[in-house]
């Protein structure tokens, strides 16, 4: 039986225990003698959540499938064990083989959003590797990659190198090129520098940036020769070949947040909203053949033993044999009495035949995400949704039975105007108005519930909107006070209902998502002062943040509400990730001029991401 | 058919709390692909029933459930296609068919249970705690406080305590174990403690249950019948 890194008195002291002890179905156990690289790889967030990423387990997969690497999970111990673990001087382990990760040959740490970087700080520390890369004489490599990595700058400091794009492709060429290392005895610069020339690979510490007077970025070059001016990112070109197909999940002893299959159907989206930034970095959209799929889908039922399968791509109503996919998984899975879950479907006549087939329409809800309020701003961030279309999709699920819609919106989007975010109560009072003329007192199921909820916008690197300047706090709280006031005062304000969050998270993601190499200083001194899962409501405290932001003397607004220059160096440049500096540009003056543009199936638009030769860009 | 499924729990595995070990049998049933039933409706689910919650860090080489299956299939199939798709710590020991029906279902039929209680290291009783067993049964009565949704109560657990005796340095004891007297092997380790004139430290018990039983007697005069050994043997159905 594997011995446990935590004795049975915090076992049982802490919350969840099972987090901590591995051993979960399909989980992936080797002899350490017979390997030559320990992999540990790092979700920086509690089991549950990191569980369920599926990137992160498609390259523990992947990696472990090689004879020479075991690949093992490590999670952000929950506070309560983090507390003991401190008092106690336990270092951080990995899951499997609960050996400490500092004697690991890397640590992987997937960035999925900005909030998890304090979380970054906390395993690196529990581990007993220096928080500062340039202090680390031994131990570990600590490589990033995840969406985040796309502006890895406010984490330079912390990170040896980290991975650009989609995991899949050259992680092999790195880890012979560490084998060959190794063996030669060389330092941990010759590593580093021989790293940085594999194709998607960024190490900050061979790149030097200078600021001009105004505080932004004067230059950003490579200090050594050989090293490239630009990192590339990485994707799978082809996805019959090059993906990498899970055959058997691991399958948690706790529920985690996705305690489901998850089948992956397509990587990519064609509809290029401006303000996405997976839409833009993950072109060009490629789908996988849904033979493949179908059989994707029953092996990982059989392995797994879920009674339930989602499929997950960012616009599902897009892939080209999808009735094909859901009828075979609606066949297959009745008799076997599995769930289907189905989300990002948009609401049209097949969408809400398949939802009426798959789930129990009462208890339902329809998903709109118009993102604005009027049909102006909605051409502005080029969210092809009219009014038209959600009403029509909204009638013709009442007919069928559906009074409950979910509607999404952002608040604080560029260009925004008073009238744009009264249109979101206009959008719900008609959406409500529609029910009642349309369904006859006799046959409606109780009163229509509307639930609106806002988020506030955040510009992202690579998308047209990283030019944008964000608002301020007090500016978000206002601009929700105007749509929630404008909701209560529409005829069936009562059956609307209005959800919103505090604006300080979105103020750190919007600093934190721009950043340059000096934030580092702020995120180290906000995780000193105690800042720790801040992507937790419960647990974020904006002031520590303010102030670390003001003993590293970092002006938080020259990075939210400043609007970008064109000839402005952004810290992110460096990175080539597909689509053209021009064509974002491009379409920033498109925004500007409310002007919308077609989708990658419709016209293509020469974003750049042709030279991949795959894909849509292809078809 | 109805089956009752008797399987162990050990190691990290124990860690693992009640409601998460009954997901993972029935994923595990889905993975050994029998063939369950289920109940009907939008979210169907299998049809399963445990004999007995067993706490966090509790140990079992006796656990039981029991499950409703569509089809017939032979006992030791059952058997072999669980163990095929269990994880390090799980086992399944046996395997058998028992009567349909609501009235004899496992947790309904729980009468005792045993158990092993070790003590962690440096957390023994104090020396000689050996002799003091006979004496410690002999009292007329043994209070303990019983926390319920009401607030605290003293009960008298010296009836539910079946059997009390050392074994190899260890604890065995069988205890009443139904709804209605359910006695938790720690709090009669507590109080044994404290008959020696000593307070338990926390943590100090490994618990590990052996076995669960039906009482096939009355009230007055058990007769304790292992929850398996009511279920027809393999080779029958
Ligand atoms: S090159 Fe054209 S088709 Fe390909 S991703 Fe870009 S816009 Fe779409």
């Amino acid at each position: 039986m594997r011995n446990l890194a935590l004795s049975d008195e915090i076992l049982l002291s802490v919350d969840k225990a099972a987090r901590y002890i591995g051993g979960e179905v399909n989980s992936i156990m080797k002899d350490p003698g017979t390997v030559d690289i320990r992999f540990a790889m790092c979700f920086p967030d509690v089991y549950e959540i990191g569980m369920s990423n599926l990137g992160m387990m498609i390259l523990y997969d992947m990696f472990n499938a090689r004879k020479d690497v075991w690949c093992e999970r490590v999670f952000s111990p929950w506070s309560d064990l983090d507390q003991l673990m401190r008092q106690q001087k336990i270092p951080l382990f990995a899951l499997e083989s609960q050996e400490p990760v500092r004697n690991f040959d890397f640590l992987g740490i997937t960035l999925g959003y900005e909030m998890c970087y304090t979380n970054v700080l906390q395993v690196l520390d529990l581990s007993g590797i220096p928080l500062i890369a340039k202090d680390r004489k031994e131990g570990p490599f600590v490589i990033g990659g995840g969406a985040c990595a796309y502006n890895p700058e406010p984490l330079a400091d912390f990170f040896d190198l980290f991975y650009i794009g989609e995991g899949e492709t050259v992680y092999d060429e790195l880890f012979d090129l560490y084998k060959e290392w190794k063996d030669q005895g060389l330092s941990r610069e010759e590593f580093l520098y021989r790293a940085s020339r594999v194709p998607g690979i960024y190490v900050p510490s061979l790149y030097k940036v200078t600021y001009a007077e105004d505080g932004t970025i004067g230059s950003f070059h490579p200090v050594r020769e050989g090293v490239p001016e630009k990192v590339e990112k990485q994707l799978v070109i082809s996805m019959d070949k090059g993906y990498h197909r899970i055959q058997a999940p691991v399958v948690p002893f706790i529920k985690a947040t996705q305690d489901r299959v998850t089948l992956e159907i397509q990587r990519g989206c064609i509809r290029g909203c401006r303000f996405c930034q997976a839409g833009m970095i993950y072109r060009p959209t490629r789908e996988r053949k849904v033979e493949e799929l179908m059989s994707s889908a029953m092996e990982m039922l059989k392995n797994t033993g879920h009674e339930e399968i989602s499929l997950s791509s960012l616009s599902s109503s897009d892939y080209t044999d999808l009735p094909r996919l859901v009828q075979f998984l609606i066949d297959e899975c009745r008799e076997r009495c599995i769930n289907i879950s189905l989300p990002s479907l948009r609401i049209d006549a097949f969408a809400l035949d398949v939802m009426s087939k798959v789930q129990d329409v009462k208890k339902s809800s329809l998903t709109f995400a118009p993102e604005a309020g009027s049909q102006r701003l909605r051409d502005v961030i080029n969210k092809g949704l009219t009014e038209e279309v959600i009403l029509r999709g909204a009638s013709d699920a009442f007919h069928g039975g559906w009074n409950r819609v979910k509607l999404y919106f952002m608040l604080g989007l560029p260009t925004e105007t008073e009238e744009d975010i009264k249109g979101i109560a206009h959008l719900s009072e008609k959406i409500a108005e529609t029910y009642y003329d349309e369904i006859p007192k006799s046959e409606r199921q109780g009163k229509i519930q509307i639930t609106v909820s806002t988020s506030f916008f955040v510009p992202k690197p690579f998308t047209p909107f990283q030019w944008a300047p964000m608002y301020r706090e007090e500016d978000f709280i206002e601009k929700a006070r105007i749509t929630k006031n404008e909701i209560r005062s529409q005829k069936n304000q009562k059956c609307i209902r209005y959800n919103w969050h505090e604006p300080d998270v979105t103020i750190l993601e919007g600093f934190l998502a721009r950043g340059d190499r000096r934030c580092g200083k702020v995120i180290l001194s906000a995780y000193k002062k105690g800042a720790l899962y801040d992507a937790w409501t419960e647990n974020f405290r904006f002031p520590l943040w303010k102030e670390a932001m003001a003993e590293n003397d970092i002006d938080l607004d020259f990075y939210t509400i400043r609007e970008r220059r064109k000839d402005e160096i952004l810290p992110w440049d460096f990175i080539d990730a597909g689509v053209r500096r021009e064509f974002l540009w491009r379409e920033w003056e498109r925004a500007l001029s409310c002007q919308v543009t077609p989708n990658c199936r419709a016209a293509c638009q020469g974003c750049g991401a042709r030279r991949y030769e795959t894909g849509v860009c292809f078809e | 058919m109805k089956i009752r499924v008797k399987f162990t729990k050990e190691g990290p595995i124990r860690f693992v709390g009640h409601l998460d070990t009954m997901r993972y049998f029935q994923k595990a049933v889905r993975r050994a692909d029998l063939p369950a039933a289920f109940s009907g409706g939008f979210s169907p689910h299998m049809i399963m029933s445990f004999a007995s919650p067993l706490g966090v860090g509790i140990e079992s080489i006796g656990e039981y459930f029991d499950m409703e299956l569509k089809d017939s299939l032979p006992a030791h199939e059952i058997m072999d296609r669980l163990n095929r798709v269990m994880t390090d710590g799980v086992r399944i020991l046996s395997v058998f068919q028992v009567e349909d029906g609501k009235a004899g279902t496992a947790m309904s039929l729980v009468a005792a249970a045993d158990y092993l209680v070790s003590f962690r290291e440096g957390k023994e009783p104090p020396a000689g705690w050996q002799e003091k067993i006979g004496p410690f049964l002999s009292q007329e009565e043994i209070l303990i406080i019983k926390e319920t949704k009401k607030g605290e109560k003293q009960v008298d657990i010296r009836p539910f305590i079946y059997s009390f005796e050392e074994r190899e340095g260890s604890l065995f004891m069988k205890l009443a174990s139904a709804s209605s007297n359910f006695t938790r092997p720690e709090a009669v380790c507590a109080s044994f403690f404290r008959f020696l004139g000593s307070e338990p430290l926390p943590f100090t018990f490994f618990i590990k249950r052996l076995e669960i039983y039906a009482n096939k007697g009355t009230d007055e005069s058990p007769v304790f019948a292992s929850l398996e050994s009511l279920g027809q043997p393999d080779g029958i159905f």
